[in-house]
């Protein structure tokens, strides 16, 4: 068998071997560092929806300090971040531009649903201009309930987000 | 006109439509927003000729949750916590103005005691609200500490709110015929001491911020309202007086018990970006003095809660309300036909009226200067939209 | 020093008191001097309203000032709903509003719009457009509102703009084309503003439009 690999016309199908019995020796090591680096350096894209964005904005203040939890302010391009928070509400008119921020991101990017209008709508469950809840758009991860909620569950949300991403398996 | 002649016209005009062509051509749309690393729901289009802005067109909107409308089908007590959402963290003031106008429409008498500690909780407010545009606008010129500052201190005084009212920023506290309820044990001297640690602060801001000669170059000179075009726009708050307008809301039609406590409009003449950054500093230092005379005049005990029905109606009437707030005159018209609900409420905000200026203010200055313009303007989108 | 976190005990008769709040305390909320329709000149005939008002007829006298002149000026067209203290309402026929509006910011002195709101009365088969006019340049005037309100027919709903007047009103006037759905006539853009782009209901503040389930 291995003289049939050895064999030049069967070069492509050596390399796919090698590589998966390479893949499955490293697999449990590589995917533990490729998730440390994600777990700690999870980037929201600087989309704010709604009013929530003021208890995000706290967040990263000196008090509550997300920076220390791996969760960057960010001021740079979508393209370089990996996180959505979406802040509040999200109504009629923000729903594309959120499905388009999302999509424009690369993989992988995980949702963490702030506030109880991301989550079902809340307070304005009955206005005629207001998603009830943002999981009809984009796939959440975690939801952080409360109106708004605070800074610090904010940080319990994306502490749970980190054990998730720490459990789930590198395609 | 010979042959030749018109040739040669002919000729110039086609060549005067290729340069007019690569006129425009030289012309270039940016879109701002509604994802951008500065506040965020809110877009606007500029049109940019090299450096300078020649066009810009506001987009608001993206927070529109029809606050008017879900109004109509509340009672007038159910409508204070959806309200107060557009400004958050400005929430004693937005729902201040809404509870004048209440009263006015229900007949009801405010308590003394009631009157005073709804001005304290509006003063910190606006001084809370004020830190955190400050931190924003320190963000938006890039100076990273004034992020860190602001919001560091705000988190001291929303402590002391949080003792009053029993939550972090959305209070719920000022309500049709007073306060929710009275002051906590010691929440006086710790008021107090408070003030003093935070007037020391705001000293520490202005050397660190504003005098600051990178941020004296971005902003003076920039983007200058004059004190016609300001009144021609009908802007308010801190960007009408950052244009030489003594105009204050809390002087002018002096509402509770504003007209017994002593303080100065603050305003400034230089009409630029920095004067409406200025601005919001001096009011802070002002609502210092005014929270000392506050708590000094304050009735020792009291009523802090006139007593309503359940579902309070008023006969049917109009009422149109205003308060000073953090970013202007913020007034509520209701319109009662008689049931516990109104029948029409329309916010005018501040930031709505503000956000005429910016149009006003970008055409002819550079792409560069558009942060500081942009945020100088006193604008939050979430309350222009409402 | 303080009273702990308290309803207020012992106070049971207390509320009809409170809510039948005495006239007198607010001065904001009593004094209405014209009732609708009836012209400056005839003061209301009704004898106990004067008698109950009487101690108070000092107060609206500026006001009254105000209005004494653009009645003067425009005679009948001008409708007066109210004089409060602070606060003066008077109806327009909508022909007139640009000029009364032209002349209240060159002669009365109110220089910009505060909000414009515009209000649907199914019943009627009205919509009310009230422009709230403030004064930033006089000082006597600092403290009042103006509200210049005009009617128009809802199923064609058609006003004159007044941003010729007020530059202050571009943005509620669009505001409330598309919030009530009047269109302003000579208004540079009568186009989507705050609602969304692919908005293909009726305005949503008309009286017929209902949020679901309510």
């Amino acid at each position: 068998m291995i003289k049939d690999l050895v064999n030049p016309s069967n070069f492509n199908l050596m390399v796919s071997k090698v590589g998966d019995i390479l893949v499955r020796a490293l697999d449990t090591p590589l995917g533990y560092a490729i998730n440390w680096g994600r777990v700690w350096s999870l980037w929201p894209v600087h989309l704010e929806t709604a009013c929530c964005s003021v208890e995000f904005g706290a967040a990263s203040g000196p008090r509550y300090d997300v920076e220390r939890f791996g969760i960057i302010e960010a001021f740079g391009s979508l393209r370089q971040c990996d996180l959505v928070v979406v802040q509040g509400t999200v109504t009629r008119k923000m729903a594309p531009r959120l499905r388009m921020v999302y999509d424009q991101m690369p993989e992988p990017k995980y949702v963490i649903a702030m506030g109880a209008c991301a989550i079902t709508g809340g307070l304005y469950i009955d206005s005629y201009n207001v998603l009830p809840g943002v999981d009809g758009i984009i796939p959440v991860d975690v939801y952080v309930p409360g109106c708004p909620p605070r800074p610090e569950t904010l940080i319990q949300g994306t502490m749970l987000l980190q054990e998730k991403i720490k459990r789930s398996k590198i395609k | 006109m010979s042959d030749q002649e018109e040739r040669i016209s002919e000729t110039t005009r086609l060549g005067l439509e290729i340069v007019k062509e690569a006129e425009e051509d030289r012309l270039m749309t940016l879109s701002v927003g509604p994802q951008h690393p500065g506040s965020g729901h809110f877009r606007f289009t500029v049109k940019v000729d090299g450096d300078y802005i020649v066009d810009c067109d506001p987009d608001p909107g993206y927070v529109h949750r029809g606050e008017e409308k879900m109004c109509e089908y509340r009672n007038f007590i159910q409508n204070i916590p959806h309200l107060e959402r557009p400004v958050i963290h400005d929430s004693s003031n937005i729902t201040y103005s809404y509870s004048l106008a209440v009263e006015e429409l229900v007949k009801i008498d405010v308590p003394r005691r009631a009157q005073f500690i709804r001005a304290i909780a509006s003063e910190l407010n606006r001084q809370v609200y004020t830190l955190y545009w400050l931190a924003i606008y320190g963000i938006f010129l890039g100076h990273s500490t004034m992020f860190m500052w602001p919001t560091g201190d705000r988190e001291l005084l929303i402590d002391l709110l949080e003792a009053l009212t029993g939550a972090r920023v959305t209070h719920a506290y000022n309500i049709p015929g007073g306060v929710r309820n009275d002051i906590p044990y010691g929440f006086k001297d710790r008021c107090l001491r408070q003030v003093s640690y935070f007037e020391g602060r705001l000293k520490e801001y202005e050397d660190i911020f504003y005098n600051n000669p990178l941020l004296r170059q971005r902003t003076e000179g920039v983007a200058v309202l004059t004190k016609e075009d300001a009144i021609k726009l009908g802007v308010t708050g801190s960007v009408l007086r950052a244009s030489g307008v003594p105009y204050d809301i809390r002087k002018a039609e002096p509402y509770d018990i504003y007209d017994e406590i002593d303080f100065n409009v603050q305003y400034m003449k230089t009409c630029d970006s920095f004067a409406r950054a200025y601005v919001p500093l001096l009011d802070m230092r002002e609502s210092c003095h005014i929270i000392r005379q506050l708590l000094d005049k304050m009735p020792e005990s009291g009523e802090v809660r006139a007593k309503l029905q359940p579902n309070p109606k008023g006969p049917p009437g109009e009422a149109y309300r205003r308060v000073e707030s953090g970013r202007g005159a913020l007034g509520y018209y209701i319109v009662s036909d008689g049931t516990p609900r109104p029948y029409r409420v329309k916010i005018s905000v501040g930031s709505f009226r503000n956000l005429l200026a910016l149009p006003h203010l970008l055409v002819g200055s550079k792409l560069g200067d558009m942060p500081s313009v942009y945020w100088s303007l006193n604008y939050w989108p979430v309350e222009a939209d409402r | 020093m303080s009273k702990s976190n308290g309803s207020p005990s012992g106070n049971d008769k207390g509320d009809v008191a409170s809510i039948v709040a005495s006239n007198n305390d607010l001065p904001t909320t009593s004094v209405e001097q014209g009732e609708t329709g009836s012209s400056i000149a005839s003061k209301p005939s009704s004898s106990s309203a004067v008698q109950l008002k009487s101690e108070k007829t000092d107060l609206p006298q500026f006001e009254r000032g105000i209005v004494d002149g653009l009645v003067s000026k425009f005679g009948n067209s001008i409708k007066i709903i109210y004089i409060k203290p602070l606060r003066i309402k008077i109806e327009v026929p909508p022909k007139d509003i640009v000029e009364v509006a032209s002349h209240i910011r060159d002669e009365s002195g109110f220089d910009h719009a505060e909000s414009v709101s515009a209000t649907d009365y199914p019943k009627t088969g009205d919509i009310e457009v009230i422009y709230h006019l403030g004064s930033y340049t006089r000082e006597n005037l600092s403290s009042h509102i103006l509200a210049l309100s005009t009617r128009t027919d809802r199923d064609n709903a058609r006003l004159p703009s007044l941003i010729k007047v007020f530059k202050s009103v571009e943005y509620h006037e669009r505001e409330s084309f598309e919030m009530v759905g009047v269109y302003f006539d000579n208004h540079p853009r009568n186009d989507r503003f705050l609602l969304p782009e692919d908005w293909a209901d009726i305005p949503p503040l008309r009286k017929e439009f209902r949020i679901k389930g309510r």
